[in-house]
């Protein structure tokens, strides 16, 4: 950097002034909080948003790519980069049809806006791995077209038939030698009216689609250039202050009374904002907000009324419930047949709270300047928080522009129907005056209340003489992660959430006499998904139990899902790829043992063979084998990343993941007491993929669910115990 | 007055000598490539080298680093080493989200700074202190040994192999 435009000398601490506290007057958003917006909602907003924000300009004119007189290529990305590559495998389907040189293209996080909705789900955001999927036909069309401008501006200027010409590597090529370069003809291009048709290249044309193909993103993540939310600085936007959140200790605690008066002396703090339930502490710095918010004396109060979550309780009560009857969500021929078992298991696991620990703590920034306001957030749900956002600060949705920044992972917790932390940076927001970046500590974090529920599931399930499966009777109990959100007329039908119950409701076994049924206590624990959702339980349960009963048919554990899964090609195959490539049915290295676990999810289908050992009662995954269908791969580098990374991120729950609450306050606080996967803990991670069908299916989740049952069946191969409970203990 | 050095250049400071050295850099001269995780040394991602060894910035107070040089991630690319591990994070694809690559970038200077041919445990009791959510960490071994030996390791085309 250049050092000789600072003035080092001056690096000084703010002058001490305490603040007036100013008490904000409690807005109606605070109150409605998750409630109140229905996913249709967004629908009209698109009409609105699509006057208010013109695309950006673009040549030629399209809101997703920008061609320049340089002949750069210049994509805009709908959704949110924060790990899964989108930053790179978006572009390579722009520039498969475009024809340019890879070289030359450059992405760039869209803002909000009415054009970057997902295809699929209306509203611009990122989850359920559909990124690539919800884009492919779509950024496909948009290079496409733009190749048909281009070469018609070209055969244009030459007088010639487009058909005469061709396009490789950023240049049209015309009769008789004629060469363009893109960026000659861009301008021209823009002029020419977009083509409503345009015919897709065959998969066998493709050249740059299925090439592996390094991160654009990634030369600015080694050399500390690259900017995410929380590195945004007053050069980025003048006067910018810095917020530290004083919030209740106890999920839903209101602020009763505080004292401000350790803040005298204490350099550099300019503000201090009081709510219903937070208190804000705004400096020149974040040491200066930092010291200053811990120097606050509160009190707090929770509803007499209102429930205190405790983790032991709730466990009891859940079990209590799964042995009760439940809704039911899927029935097959007749469970109660598994009272007639040869052989029958009954089974009860358990399930803790998880939070999500993404590298980079929540923040936000908001510039709010009275009748606009703009945001700086890596958001993955660009829409319902830049609509939360507004209502926060009572401006029209039009009236905010939100910009999307690169997000140090997220898994999540940045896809919050409820927007907290987006409508808790608006409040401050409006109430100072000053741009303000609001930064949550890493125990703000932790304990920030949004966490992938708890769950307790009890299955008896039986084989019969013969060894094949009697009945399936399988209760799951849990909180819904979408009840009052915007997603809850979208995925709970007949009271089932779908996310409660997906992998265990639509399993593919061919299991003739199966039930799986739900009961859903009241929401006390504000919760949300985490990367692949229902099905980070779901998972564990069926394919233990699958080998349990495998065991108990006394069949091998592939042999017997093989023999359950004929109707599903797609599964079959994935596990019969994971178990060639692991060597199963040969010996595992001496002291260590293999488990196998299958799961479809997110439109693929992912199975793992995990090589364990157990050395001082800690159990070591050495090695993962993973097989997936992931339909056709855009990127091989990155889909290898992702089963990696889905692998890493369900292992670190598997082995030490639990939130607790104890009289509605969360336990845990910071990476001592919420352990994570660090890298001596690594299984080395081969990934196989598995030849795929015409199109794209999900990559960023579905490697979760098969780790931890590959791990707990590996574990029952060592010792004979069944694991039932998450995290993992031997 | 603290007098240091922040990537060779001279620094004077008259602030709270408890402010840990992760904000003088961040907000003071905004060098915003050493990120904070955790703030309490548990996660790695603001590593920086304090006269060459690995520290964590976060729980460092500025007044420690009176009289030495702080070398950060934005300046680790003019070391021989710096250079070849950052290379080699490229030619690996390391990075996803890049939130912890800083930090690992800067532990695994530090690391074959002192060692020139580190073994997998070398590598995992130098690296455990930093943390990965998104898992980066059979690539972070590959690129260390990439760096290590540049002839010997070829670059990942794609690790990931067709199936049958």
């Amino acid at each position: 950097m250049d050092f000789s435009k600072m003035n080092l000398a001056s690096i000084t601490d703010a002058p001490a002034a305490v603040p007036k506290p100013s008490r904000r007057k409690f807005l109606q958003s605070s109150a409605a909080l998750g409630g109140g917006l229905v996913l249709g909602f967004y629908l009209p907003l698109r009409d609105r948003l699509a006057h208010a924000q013109p695309a950006p300009k673009a040549v030629p004119p399209n809101a997703f790519l920008r061609i320049g007189k340089d002949g750069s290529v210049t994509v805009q990305v709908k959704h949110l980069e924060f790990g899964q590559g989108v930053m790179t495998s978006l572009p390579m389907l722009v520039a498969e049809e475009l024809g340019c040189d890879w070289s030359k293209v450059r992405s760039e996080l869209a803002p909000a806006g009415a054009a970057y909705a997902h295809t699929m789900f209306g509203m611009q955001m990122t989850g359920g791995s559909s990124s690539v999927v919800n884009s492919w036909d779509q950024l496909r069309t948009v290079g496409a077209q733009a190749r048909t401008m281009l070469v018609q501006a070209a055969a244009n200027q030459w007088k010639v038939k487009p058909g005469d010409c061709k396009v490789e590597n950023g240049t049209i090529l015309g009769p008789g030698g004629k060469k363009l370069g893109f960026g000659a003809v861009a301008e021209a291009a823009a002029k020419l009216p977009v083509p409503e048709k345009v015919t897709l290249k065959p998969a066998s044309e493709f050249r740059i689609i299925g090439k592996p193909t390094r991160r654009i993103d990634a030369p600015d993540k080694v050399n500390g250039k690259a900017k995410f939310g929380l590195d945004l600085t007053a050069k980025d936007i003048p006067n910018l202050h810095v917020a530290l959140v004083l919030h209740a200790p106890m999920l839903g605690g209101e602020l009763k009374s505080m004292n401000a008066d350790k803040l005298k002396g204490l350099p550099g703090i300019t503000h201090v904002v009081e709510s219903r339930n937070f208190v804000a502490v705004v400096g020149k710095s974040y040491w200066a907000a930092k010291k200053g918010r811990d120097a606050i004396e509160a009190q707090w109060a929770v509803d007499p009324k209102a429930p205190k979550p405790d983790s032991a309780r709730l466990k009891s009560e859940y079990s209590q419930a799964a042995a009760r009857p439940g809704k039911v969500a899927k029935k097959v021929g007749d469970p109660a047949l598994v009272k007639t078992a040869a052989k029958s298991i009954v089974a009860e696991y358990d399930f803790p709270f998880l939070a999500h620990a993404a590298m980079e703590p929540l923040n936000c920034t908001v510039s709010y300047k009275g009748d606009s306001a703009e945001l700086w957030v890596g958001s993955q749900f660009q829409t319902p928080d830049q609509v939360a956002a507004a209502k926060a600060l009572g401006l029209a949705p039009e009236k905010v522009k939100l910009n999307t920044m690169i997000a140090g992972g997220g898994f999540g917790r940045r896809a919050n129907p409820a927007s907290d932390y987006i409508v808790e940076a608006c409040e401050i927001a409006k109430e100072v005056k000053v741009p303000i970046k609001v930064i949550w500590t890493r125990e703000d974090d932790m304990k920030g209340g949004y966490y992938r529920p708890a769950y307790v599931h009890r299955v008896e399930a039986g084989v019969d003489a013969a060894g094949k499966i009697a009945g399936w009777d399988h209760h799951i109990v849990g909180q819904s992660i979408v009840s009052g959100t915007a997603f809850e007329g979208f995925l709970v039908k007949d009271g089932i959430d779908n996310t409660s119950v997906e992998g265990v409701a639509d399993t593919p076994y061919d299991i003739p006499n199966f039930q799986c049924a739900l009961t859903t206590p009241t929401k006390v624990v504000t919760s949300l998904w985490w990367r692949s959702v229902g099905h980070t339980h779901t998972a564990f349960v069926m394919e233990t139990m699958i080998d349990e009963l495998a065991h108990a048919a006394k069949a091998d554990p592939v042999a017997f899902r093989t023999a359950l899964l004929t109707k599903h090609p797609r599964v079959l195959k994935t596990l019969a790829l994971a178990a060639e490539k692991s060597g199963w049915g040969k010996p595992a290295p001496k002291g260590r043992a293999r488990g196998i676990a299958v799961h479809e999810s997110f439109g693929s289908v992912c199975a793992q063979v995990a090589e364990v050992s157990i050395d001082n009662g800690q159990i070591k995954v050495h090695k993962v084998v993973a097989a997936i269908d992931c339909g056709l791969v855009v990127n091989p580098l990155t889909v290898e990343a992702q089963v990696q990374s889905a692998i890493a991120y369900g292992l670190s729950a598997a082995l030490h993941g639990a939130i607790t609450l104890k009289d509605g306050v969360v336990e845990q606080s910071n990476f001592h007491d919420y352990p994570v996967l660090r890298g001596n803990e690594m299984p080395v991670v081969e990934v196989h993929l598995a030849p795929g069908g015409d199109k794209p299916t999900g990559v960023g989740e579905p490697g979760t669910p098969p780790i931890a049952p590959a791990v707990a069946n590996a574990v029952f191969a060592l010792t004979g115990k069944r694991v039932r409970s998450l995290p993992m203990k031997v | 007055m603290i007098r240091f050095k922040v990537n060779g250049e001279p620094i004077q400071a008259s602030i709270d000598p408890e402010t840990p050295l992760l904000w003088v850099l961040r907000d003071n001269l905004q060098l915003t490539g050493t990120k904070y995780g955790c703030g309490m040394a548990l996660c790695g991602a603001c590593t920086v080298h304090l006269d060459g060894q690995p520290i964590r910035a976060c729980a460092t107070p500025v007044s420690a680093c009176a009289g030495k040089n702080v070398s950060t991630i934005e300046k680790i690319g003019a070391s021989a080493v710096g250079k070849r591990v950052q290379q080699a994070w490229l030619d690996a694809d390391v990075v996803q989200c890049g939130y912890c690559q800083s930090g690992q970038i800067m532990s695994a200077v530090a690391l074959l700074n002192t060692n020139k041919n580190p073994s997998d445990a070398d590598i995992d009791a130098a690296m455990s202190g930093n943390i990965c959510r998104c898992g980066t960490y059979n690539r972070v071994k590959q690129a260390i040994k990439m760096a290590a030996a540049p002839a010997a390791a070829a670059p990942a085309k794609s690790a990931a192999k067709k199936g049958a």
